[in-house]
């Protein structure tokens, strides 16, 4: 994991202190609201329908032990006992006080952590591949390119207030599981003919009301190229976005007004006239910080692991977890277990003091003190040796952590809405709970197999329901909460956004409706075919005539 | 209002007008894109001090030819949300070598200071004297920085540099006496 050295210290301990007199200025009435607001937002901190939220970064989404618990004495110090892990690989505290803030900034910065650029029209906490370093499919560790990007654009000095809020994602693998095209720039990881490693540069995805893919603007850009790219078109966006109507904002818009090509031409004809003005680090510094995300110290142990097999053979519900929760690590004898934070009912993402604490615990047992935090709102142990699988499983199942949904139906993906946020036309969080408790049935839900759901309160899809496989919305249609059903889309690699499939249905329907959804599948699907080929071999329509009855479905068409 | 210049409280020379008939009159005057590229050569053959401003979105591109005309330029913050005139002042210096006063106008808060001076801004016109002096106590809220700008200071990547060459000297000079 990276660590600071004297100078991130020095920096983290001195934008702590500058927040705490802006805060003050606030409370003395020498800063208003309007003025005050662009600064809290650039320190993680929200207004929302009943207090403020703290956002606070969990940089590409690893974090250690320590950090682990610390975000767990904040919440318990500071905040009612709970935090909630978002697909941004943030945690949101849900009610800080406005006072309470520096002290629990300087808790972070003791641990390396900071709240930095959580919000606000600035380039914000950059997000990678969940299992960076440990996934068997991997080309390069896309951490150290992250930890470079979380460098450069701290504070950056033009391009602190952009057009929109910018965000950049990173795999260093041909599976993507930080869905990179959704992001305002996403970087994928390839090696050239030499096998140099460098990226494709992806611009211009994002969803809210405008759901677009990222396009490719660049197949290979050398990893040394980096920041002086990055700057080209963060320079290009800054004078041409849009800062007329925020709707218009991002940089998606930019980029489908110019076209893709014409963009792409510009940054060129920016990036040739700075690529060779030192903003690329040189290599030592490259080295020092790729150092620090050296593989840990290995047991040399075998892949083949009977206890493993003895232990699944005796114990259904271990297997099952091992199934769904367990995946292929690149060092043998080893493997990463999926913690999720979906039990059937609850909150999706929200964890607990105590869990948190239990978890950094199990994270020093079963590892090397290091967590992760995924896309999915769930935790991830990397590097848990096969046969301790059993014990940890034991263990997380005593703290309610121990469901085998990931990547199940009920592996759902929510966002906070109409519960927290003062943007929401409907509660999420209360509809993911009524689905997940339709699914409690385990071999039900192995049978479902591989499939996503996705939940946002409003149009801003903070939970990505446009590119879940089931996406669903909240909408407000004279003054009631419905919820509109998209189908189809993608988040990995092939990325793709879902159609809506028809009216809208209210909250005492929608779980019924995706019960439908999902008979609709079974009784379609091929052998081993997963949700999203079946839908995509055979199209909406069986779907919509479910739905919605044969007659109504052919007049939706 | 006040005028903030190279860090210190100082009388504004400048006038402002965009009124051409006003130029022979009011000594150094500052005048917009639009007033320039009509009366360009009437007013240069006055031969006064010459300063221009830019709008957001007007691209330094489009003076670059001329700048050595002017002994200003003048950049505005419509809001201090709107943040073009950063790259507005990194591309007159950097791109375009403008060595003159940079001087941002409009929204011009204590807290986007050490931003805008980083971004090759020298000069910072603000409403009132009590603003220009809390503005003024903010320079120093950061020693260091992470990204090389104009203010030419170290930044943290070469302070690592400098920090591990000396290591690397003690480290050696360590390995010579140990040699003997
Ligand atoms: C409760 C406080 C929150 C507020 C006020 C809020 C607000 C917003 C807004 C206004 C947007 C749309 C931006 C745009 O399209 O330009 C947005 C996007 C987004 N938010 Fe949130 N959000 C909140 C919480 C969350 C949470 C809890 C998550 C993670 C679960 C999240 C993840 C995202 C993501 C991933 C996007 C990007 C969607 C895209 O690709 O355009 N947000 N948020
Ligand atoms: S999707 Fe809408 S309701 Fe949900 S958190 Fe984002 S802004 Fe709030």
């Amino acid at each position: 994991m990276y660590r600071y050295d004297e100078f991130d210290h020095a920096f983290v301990a001195e934008r702590v202190e500058q927040f705490r007199g802006q805060v003050a200025r606030r409370v003395a009435g020498e800063l208003s609201e309007d003025e005050f607001k662009p600064l809290r937002l650039m320190n993680g901190l929200y207004l929302q329908l009943h207090a403020y939220m703290l956002r606070v970064a969990i940089p590409y989404g690893t974090l250690s032990a320590k950090q682990m618990r610390k975000l767990a004495h904040i919440a318990r110090t500071y905040d009612r006992g709970y935090g909630h892990f978002t697909t941004r690989q943030n945690i949101q505290y849900n009610w800080p006080k406005l006072g309470d803030v520096p002290a629990i900034l300087d808790e972070l910065a003791d641990v390396e952590m900071h709240a930095i650029q959580t919000s606000g029209n600035c380039i914000r906490n950059t997000t990678a591949d969940p299992l960076a370093g440990v996934a068997a499919d991997e080309i390069d560790d896309p951490r150290v390119h992250a930890e470079i990007i979380r460098q450069w654009s701290t504070l950056h000095p033009e391009f602190s207030f952009l057009p929109r809020k910018f965000k950049i994602a990173v795999t260093g693998s041909p599976n993507d599981r930080a869905v990179t095209r959704g992001h305002d720039i996403g970087l994928r990881m390839h090696r050239d003919l030499q096998g140099k490693p460098g990226f494709e540069v992806m611009v211009g995805g994002g969803q809210g009301r405008t759901p677009i893919m990222a396009k490719t603007i660049r197949n290979f850009l050398p990893v040394d190229h980096l920041l002086s790219y990055l700057e080209a078109v963060l320079r290009v966006y800054n004078q041409l976005g849009r800062r007329d109507n925020i709707y218009k904002a991002r940089i998606k818009i930019l980029v489908q007004s110019e076209g893709a090509e014409n963009f792409a031409e510009m940054v060129e004809a920016e990036w040739l006239k700075i690529r060779d003005n030192a903003l690329d680090l040189p290599v030592e510094e490259r080295d020092r910080i790729a150092a620090y995300f050296a593989p840990p110290q290995y047991e040399n142990l075998s892949d083949a692991c009977p206890e493993l097999q003895a232990a699944m053979a005796a114990e259904p519900r271990f297997a099952a977890w091992v199934d769904s929760n367990v995946g292929d690590h690149k060092q043998s004898g080893y493997a990463i277990a999926t913690i999720s934070l979906k039990p059937h009912g609850g909150i999706p993402g929200d964890a607990s003091a105590d869990q948190m604490e239990a978890v950094a615990t199990l994270a020093e047992t079963f590892g090397f003190g290091e967590l992760r935090v995924s896309y999915k709102q769930n935790l991830i142990l990397p590097d848990v040796p096969k046969a301790d699988l059993l014990a940890l499983w034991r263990a997380l199942d005593g703290l309610d952590l121990g469901t085998a949904n990931a990547g199940r139906i009920s592996d759902i993906i929510a966002c906070p809405g109409l519960d927290y946020c003062n943007l929401a036309n409907a509660r999420s969080i209360p509809i993911a709970q009524r689905i997940s408790e339709r699914f409690t049935d385990l071999r039900r839900e192995a049978d479902i197999g591989e499939i996503s759901l996705n939940i946002s309160g409003c149009i801003n899809a903070c939970a990505h329901h446009h590119v879940a496989n089931i996406g669903i919305l909240g909408v407000n249609k004279n003054g009631a909460e419905f919820y509109q059903i998209t189908l189809g889309g993608v988040a990995n690699e092939n990325a793709a956004v879902g159609a809506i499939i028809g009216p809208a249905f209210d909250e005492w329907r929608i779980a019924n409706a995706v019960e439908d959804i999902v008979d609709t599948y079974l009784s379609q699907r091929r052998p081993d075919e997963a949700f999203i080929d079946t839908y995509q071999r055979v199209g909406p329509q069986p779907f919509k005539e479910k739905l919605y009855g044969p007659d109504q479905a052919r007049q939706a068409g | 209002m006040a005028l903030i210049k190279h860090g210190k409280l100082v009388d504004d020379i400048w006038h402002e007008t965009d009124d051409f008939a006003d130029v022979t009159t009011l000594g150094p005057v500052i005048v917009d894109l639009d007033t320039w590229r009509r009366h360009g050569a009437e007013i240069l053959a006055l031969g006064g001090r010459l300063g221009l401003r830019l709008k957001p979105g007007q691209t330094p591109d489009l003076i670059a030819a001329d700048l050595h005309h002017f002994d200003l330029i003048a950049l505005e913050f419509a809001k201090f949300t709107d943040g073009r005139a950063y790259s507005q002042a990194r591309l007159l210096r950097e791109r375009h070598g403008f060595t003159g006063e940079l001087r941002a106008s409009g929204d011009v808060l204590r807290d986007q200071l050490s931003f805008m001076l980083r971004c090759g801004f020298d000069s910072f016109s603000v409403a009132t004297d009590h603003q220009a002096m809390a503005i003024l106590e903010a320079v120093n809220e950061f020693a260091h920085w992470y990204q090389p700008a104009l203010d030419r200071a170290a930044t943290i990547p070469n302070l690592r540099r400098r920090a591990r060459a000396a290591s690397n000297d003690a480290a050696s000079g360590c390995a010579a006496t140990w040699a003997y």
